[in-house]
């Protein structure tokens, strides 16, 4: 049986894994080799790390620790974070990623997402989308807006139309973000996040607000999600990703139990 | 050991050699140098994307090549795409043959309330007793991510049940196929490669 996916995500600055709420006040989590060996050890299903201030000046750090994280890292293993061109993608993949994660970058030239799928095959490209609802419009959620540049900026594109088209350019992921649930630990977004995985034949990751158990069978249930991503709630030992398991298990999730 | 990796440019091979070094092995990857197939001791072939682009492999003479190697008896390992190559051909690209070891065809998962691509980790059911699969118990988990598949057959070692049982992998002889990624299933991934690394000629 296909099982539910647990992801832990590592948001790394200058090499270092960060956390913040609601994408600011940012505190150390740690080494991103070391958690990522130990996410995987306990059980998560992928890691993915997101370089959240990327910069020119620190491309050769996010490839550094690219590398270090791949070299004993035996599960799927994403990065993102300004990622520009299908050249830059290509360093990544080189220096060890299975699937790079491409936002701001395929919205301002959607050719991107072919252009990477062309070389690393569709199941590489991971369109990462931040939504927030929008309270102006008639249907907040079937009308939820994308935003770039960390979420500073809307994209003047509506969330469930543009996956749409993500999928046709040959995305082969969704992973979305809540701008409104990330880092409140309150839950996910379920209803944004079934209207996009309703929306598209390609899996989607939710992401944003993981606190609880209940949150994330939650998410697999009414929210339709394939996935679900956390960081926090890993990272200072609230929940490993074992004991999350082990409780999705007992509330009739189908999740992967590591040996 | 000898291994070869084969890359046809169709993807990323760095996470396969990163598990076949990981378990000792030295590989080298060829894109054309029939020379590193004729001596290899393991030939390896990983693949992600689009059946048609198994062309390059004829184009480069590395099909009649692979050929030779497997008469030989030399273990042969195709990962997703390159288990499918195994296979008389897909209907992902009617016209473009595989090599025809088996004698099915590959298609693609129907369409119904399930989404294709089939992406995630599901459960493998092990059929008989392959080399392959030593000590991998029914029901571990491994890594899928693909559109098309290959109908259960005599030769497949390992059954995975997404919308209906498909082969997750194939087994006769030395010739060896996994529709799912080991280099990217854990523990229970690596212990098949090490499995192919270890098989007694």
């Amino acid at each position: 049986m296909l099982t539910k996916r647990i992801i832990a995500c590592l948001d790394v600055h200058g090499g270092r894994v960060v956390k913040g709420v609601q994408f600011v006040d940012l505190v150390d989590a740690g080494d991103p080799a070391a958690l990522a060996a130990r996410h995987a050890r306990e059980g998560a299903d992928e890691i993915v790390l997101l370089d959240i201030t990327a910069t020119h000046e620190g491309r050769q750090t996010l490839l550094d620790t690219v590398r270090r994280t791949a070299r004993e890292l035996f599960v799927p293993f994403t990065v993102g974070g300004g990622i520009k061109s299908a050249e830059e993608a290509a360093q990544v993949f080189e220096a060890g990623a299975d699937k790079i994660s491409v936002n701001s970058a395929a919205l301002r030239d959607p050719t991107l997402i072919s252009e990477i799928g062309k070389n690393f095959g569709a199941q590489a490209v991971v369109v990462a989308i931040d939504a927030r609802r929008d309270p102006e419009a008639n249907d907040p959620v079937r009308d939820a807006q994308a935003f770039v540049q960390g979420g500073r900026k809307p994209a003047g594109r509506r969330v469930v139309e543009w996956a749409r088209e993500a999928e046709e350019r040959g995305a082969g992921e969704i992973l979305l973000t809540s701008m409104d649930s990330d880092g409140t630990r309150a839950g996910f977004d379920c209803e944004l996040t079934a209207a996009v995985s309703e929306a598209v034949n390609i899996p989607v990751i939710a992401s944003g607000g993981a606190g609880t158990v209940a949150h994330f069978a939650d998410v697999f249930g009414r929210g339709k999600a394939d996935a679900a991503l956390a960081a926090s709630i890993f990272h200072f030992g609230v929940s490993s990703a074992r004991s999350l398991k082990e409780e999705l298990v007992a509330a009739g999730v189908p999740v992967r139990l590591p040996c | 050991m000898r291994v070869t990796v084969i890359d046809y440019k169709a993807g990323n091979v760095t996470s396969v050699l990163k598990a076949l070094r990981h378990l000792g092995a030295e590989p080298v990857v060829t894109d054309s140098d029939l020379s590193l197939i004729a001596r290899a001791e393991r030939i390896v072939l990983p693949g992600v994307g689009h059946f048609a682009a198994t062309e390059r492999l004829d184009s480069t003479g590395m099909t009649s090549a692979i050929r030779e190697a497997v008469k030989r008896g030399v273990p042969f390992l195709g990962i997703c795409v390159g288990m499918q190559w195994l296979y008389a051909g897909s209907t992902e690209a009617a016209g473009q043959a595989g090599l025809g070891c088996f004698g099915e065809e590959c298609s693609r998962f129907p369409e119904g309330a399930e989404k294709v691509p089939h992406v995630g980790w599901n459960s493998l059911e092990v059929k008989g007793s392959p080399r392959l699969m030593a000590g991998v118990k029914d029901g571990e988990y491994v890594y899928f991510t693909h559109s098309y598949r290959a109908p259960v057959g005599a030769d497949t070692a390992a059954v995975a049940n997404y919308i209906e049982p498909f082969a997750a992998a194939v087994e006769r002889g030395n010739v060896m196929g996994v529709q799912f990624h080991p280099e990217k299933s854990g523990e229970t991934g690596l212990k098949m490669l090490r499995n192919f690394l270890e098989l007694e000629r």
